[in-house]
């Protein structure tokens, strides 16, 4: 029941130009172009197959698209491991679960902050100094901005593979936000979440959005067409590796050809309400 | 260590009690401990102190007058405390809800008890008190402390706690003594608390409590069982349940003990052990949880572990059984203990956070004789405390040495207990309450020539203990024509761990049947264990085997009963009882009159020859959906 939401987005943070990935013969992205600006929540949607992941993965550099440009903060990045772009501010989730299921909680999330840890295996093994205090501020921000936003205090010890799905997608959530990103591609959080956990997820997407401790721009893969309505500022429409359109969920929805290719397939795509 | 040196007098009040503590203590003692963010964060006395003041200031500049009431909802914390304090400073009356309360239950005590000022804690709180404000026109502040979620929330009568504490600042820069001169104002027999009993049968009906009747009732308690300001509490259970407020602002304002404070209510088990707290106030309910985790662990372990767990338990249940006799522990018992204790008991008590537990105490509903023994024999002092929210909470408690599993206890001082020519319970204290808010036909009705009616049935025994039969509407007559209480038979059904819920019928029937909700975790872990498919609870509680398994349970709380008095047959039903769906009251009490009603088609098929029932209702969820459930429930039969 809050009142509308006023959002002043910026500049363009993200670019693709003209992007081509083929697998083999096979086009999974046929000259994409798409521009997310500093502050949205940019959503893609398309059938399966469309190449949604493929475009989350070569933003995040798990693929190098053969043809065309990825521009962040107006630099080109082509050419980046995925690490160096984690570096830059890009992190991201899986539509899979990749954590680490042996490992706790919290450990999952403390390797997301890796990053930003400075101190060396000698200095770290006495925890003096600057190390004791990097370790404190980390520990800090671990507790504060990620456990307590996403209300995970009661499995913090717990091993992750003993953990329910929804519970584990919310770790998930927790170590992409430790790496602190300025761009986070969200990779269908919301899949296989009952009722309850989606509304809870799309909170926490609306909350690292907006809140002024992170504003996030967010990049979200998602079939749940009632929450990307909801909650996206624009949404990308993508069929087997071309644009349809990219526009506002309100002109999505309106869009014949869009109605044609994704949403005419209601039943294949049924969203939740 | 130090005894509580209070003089409870008619003059003294909450406020006023709370300064002295406050100039007490000052810095040099932890009034309060939150877990947050991990860590357990102490607060001094002068802390809450401040933040009292300041909250109070803000909230009388807002408007809050003598007599106002100040409704408030959310978990355990601080900020619940002291927003409770500083209503109670401003000459304010306190209104608690339950956390999970539904929005007409919230309707219905906000505009009833015509709050002014609403606290709760975060979004989902101030969108329940959003979405009934246009119904409730005397509502005036909305209050709220945790910022999450509220970025987009503008409206001019939300106000956070912070802001408030600011302006609260601010006119105690104007104005320096106008805290401490607005306590001095009160008096004891101001009201303090209106308290929403959850009824078995009706709506809720607000009790009153006066200064006077609160800060009797925590000394009277003391008087039995003294706690020292060097005690840990932990504050868990709803602050909407009198036993809470007993003893977090009551006991705890007038011994100084430490209240802390859990990070979530899912961690609370957790932080308990982490504190191990010297004393516990909590509803049966919690106890028997506690119960149904060591029996399942048991179950679980390995063998060497459950034999030495058998061994420990032998020992512990001869060493109470001794006890409840008033005999002398013979020397070779003794050593016997000692081994258990060290084998056992200590262990367990640590993970169930009872290390250090001088008195648990357990109120609020009927206890059964098995889960009473159970905590007896791991050699924690659990007694019975027996009370209403009418009486501030307590009138009768066992005393330490003079426990009996059957009783509850003798009178707290000032109290005198009477049973009625009908065998109704009636008491009378310095404790009883001043009426119902706006209800005078029901206050007339309770509160005769000063005796409180209790609803209850009981009689006092040879050793001037009172026994607690059961309300007096839910006292069935069996076929012979003996009165018998049902409440009995189910808590002595539910100390099975499969069994969540139990529901008794046959008053004035041929013959005993029930109601069984299996536990879902147990049972299903159970299933787990024997390869049994199943999807949902639904599902689960239909299962032969299931049926089967329940029924040795039925059978085993059958063996010691009467004839007439047996559970002849049963059915498995397809949903654990629930206080959403009105089944429950909040305190967790069967609502016997609304599940007879609802569920009447299976009591028809209980009496009658079928051995299936065809079951067809609707659910509504919390967010309004609404879900049909088509399911065939079996009768069984069991063997007496």
């Amino acid at each position: 029941m809050a009142q509308a939401r006023a959002v002043d987005y910026g500049e363009t943070l993200l670019e693709l130009e003209n992007v081509h990935m083929y697998f083999g013969k096979v086009a999974a992205l046929a000259g994409v172009d798409l521009e997310v600006k500093k502050g949205e929540i940019h959503s893609i949607i398309g059938p399966n197959g469309a190449g949604k992941t493929v475009m989350m993965n070569c933003i995040n550099g798990l693929y190098q698209p053969q043809k065309g440009t990825i521009r962040y903060k107006g630099e080109v990045i082509n050419h980046l491991k995925p690490h160096l772009r984690a570096n830059l501010g890009i992190s991201r989730t899986f539509q899979k679960i990749e954590l680490f299921g042996g490992m706790t909680v919290l450990d999952n999330i403390r390797l997301g902050r890796h990053i930003h840890l400075k101190s060396g295996i000698f200095s770290g093994s006495f925890y003096v100094g600057k190390t004791r205090e990097e370790e404190l501020k980390n520990r800090q921000f671990i507790e504060e901005e990620i456990i307590d936003l996403l209300e995970i205090e009661s499995i913090r010890d717990k091993t992750v593979h003993m953990l329910p799905y929804g519970l584990q997608k919310r770790v998930e959530l927790g170590r992409a936000l430790a790496l602190e990103p300025e761009l986070l591609l969200l990779d269908e959080p919301l899949a296989g979440l009952n009722l309850e956990e989606v509304e809870d997820m799309a909170r926490f997407i609306l909350d690292i959005n907006e809140e002024k401790r992170w504003r996030i721009t967010c990049i979200l893969v998602e079939h749940d067409m009632g929450v990307v309505m909801d909650i996206s500022s624009k949404v990308f429409v993508l069929n087997f590796g071309n644009k349809i359109m990219d526009g506002t969920p309100a002109e999505v929805q309106a869009n014949p050809e869009v109605i044609k290719a994704y949403l005419g397939e209601e039943d294949l795509y049924s969203t939740r309400r | 260590m130090s005894r509580s040196q209070i003089e409870v007098t008619k003059d003294l009040t909450i406020p006023k009690l709370f300064l002295q503590q406050c100039r007490k203590y000052g810095k040099n003692k932890v009034a309060m401990r939150e877990k947050e963010f991990g860590i357990w964060r102490p607060y001094t006395w002068q802390d809450y102190y401040d933040n009292v003041k300041h909250l109070s200031l803000g909230m009388m500049e807002m408007g809050l007058k003598r007599g106002d009431k100040v409704s408030m909802i959310g978990d355990n914390r601080p900020e619940g405390l002291w927003a409770e304090m500083a209503a109670l400073c401003a000459g304010g009356i306190a209104v608690w809800l339950f956390q999970e309360s539904m929005m007409d239950e919230v309707k219905y005590i906000i505009d009833h008890s015509d709050t002014k000022f609403f606290v709760g804690e975060g979004q989902e709180e101030v969108d329940k008190a959003l979405s009934i404000k246009d119904a409730c026109p005397k509502l005036q502040k909305i209050i709220w402390d945790d910022p999450k979620g509220m970025r987009n929330y503008h409206q001019d009568f939300l106000i956070s706690m912070h802001e408030l504490q600011q302006i609260g600042k601010e006119v105690d820069h104007r104005d320096p003594g106008l805290f401490e001169k607005t306590i001095e104002e009160g008096h004891g027999d101001d009201i303090c608390l209106l308290f929403y009993t959850s009824g078995t049968t009706s709506l809720p009906k607000g009790a009153l409590l006066s200064h006077w009747n609160m800060l009797t009732m925590g000394k009277n308690l003391m008087a039995v069982d003294p706690c020292y300001d060097t005690d840990d509490f932990v504050s868990y259970l709803p602050f909407a349940w009198i036993g809470e407020q007993m003893m977090s602002i009551s006991c705890g304002l007038q011994i100084g003990y430490t209240l802390n404070f859990p990070e979530e209510p899912e961690t609370a088990q957790e932080n308990i052990r982490e504190i191990g707290p010297h004393v516990m106030f909590a509803p049966p309910r919690l106890y028997e949880g506690l119960t149904r985790k060591v029996q399942v662990k048991h179950i679980d372990s390995t063998w060497i572990k459950r034999k030495i767990y058998e061994f420990g338990t032998r020992i512990g249940y001869q060493v109470a059984n001794l006890k409840f006799e008033k005999k002398d522990v013979p020397p070779h018992m003794a050593f016997l203990k000692f081994l258990a204790y060290w084998l056992m008991q200590k262990k367990l008590k640590d993970h169930l956070g009872m290390s250090r537990l001088r008195h648990a105490y357990t109120g609020g509903a009927a206890m059964g004789p098995d889960h009473f023994r159970f905590f007896h024999a791991l050699g924690v002092n659990l007694k019975q405390i027996y009370g209403q929210t009418e009486i501030a909470g307590i009138s009768i408690v066992h005393r330490d040495g003079d426990v009996k599993f059957d009783t509850v206890g003798t009178p707290i001082p000032e109290t005198e207990v009477r049973i009625s020519e009908d065998g109704e319970i009636l008491s009378k204290s310095p404790s009883v309450f001043q009426g119902y808010y706006k209800n005078d036909k029901a206050t007339e009705e309770t509160l005769v020539d000063g005796w409180l009616y209790s609803g209850d049935k009981g009689f006092i025994d040879e050793d001037g203990h009172l026994v607690v039969f059961d309300r007096s509407k839910d006292v069935m007559t069996l076929r012979d024509g003996r009165p018998f209480s049902p409440q009995y038979l189910e808590t002595r059904l539910k100390f099975s761990p499969f069994i969540s819920e139990a529901w008794v019928i046959g008053d004035k029937r041929d013959y005993i049947t029930a109601v069984m909700c299996i536990d879902y975790a147990v049972t299903g872990k159970w299933a787990d264990d024997k390869k049994l498919n199943y999807t949902s609870y639904q599902e689960l509680s239909q299962k032969p085997e299931v049926y089967d398994l329940v029924q040795s349970q039925i059978e085993e709380a059958n063996k010691d009963l009467p004839d007439v008095a047996r559970i002849h047959k049963f059915v498995n039903l397809y949903k654990v009882f629930d206080a959403d769906d009105e089944e429950l009251t909040r305190t967790s009490k069967l609502r016997r009159a609304f599940v007879e009603k609802r569920y009447q088609d299976i009591v028809q098929a209980l009496y009658g020859d079928g051995d299936v029932v065809h079951m067809d209702t609707t659910i509504t969820y919390e967010d309004g959906r609404e879900q049909r459930i088509k399911t065939d429930l079996h009768i069984r039969k069991v063997t007496v």
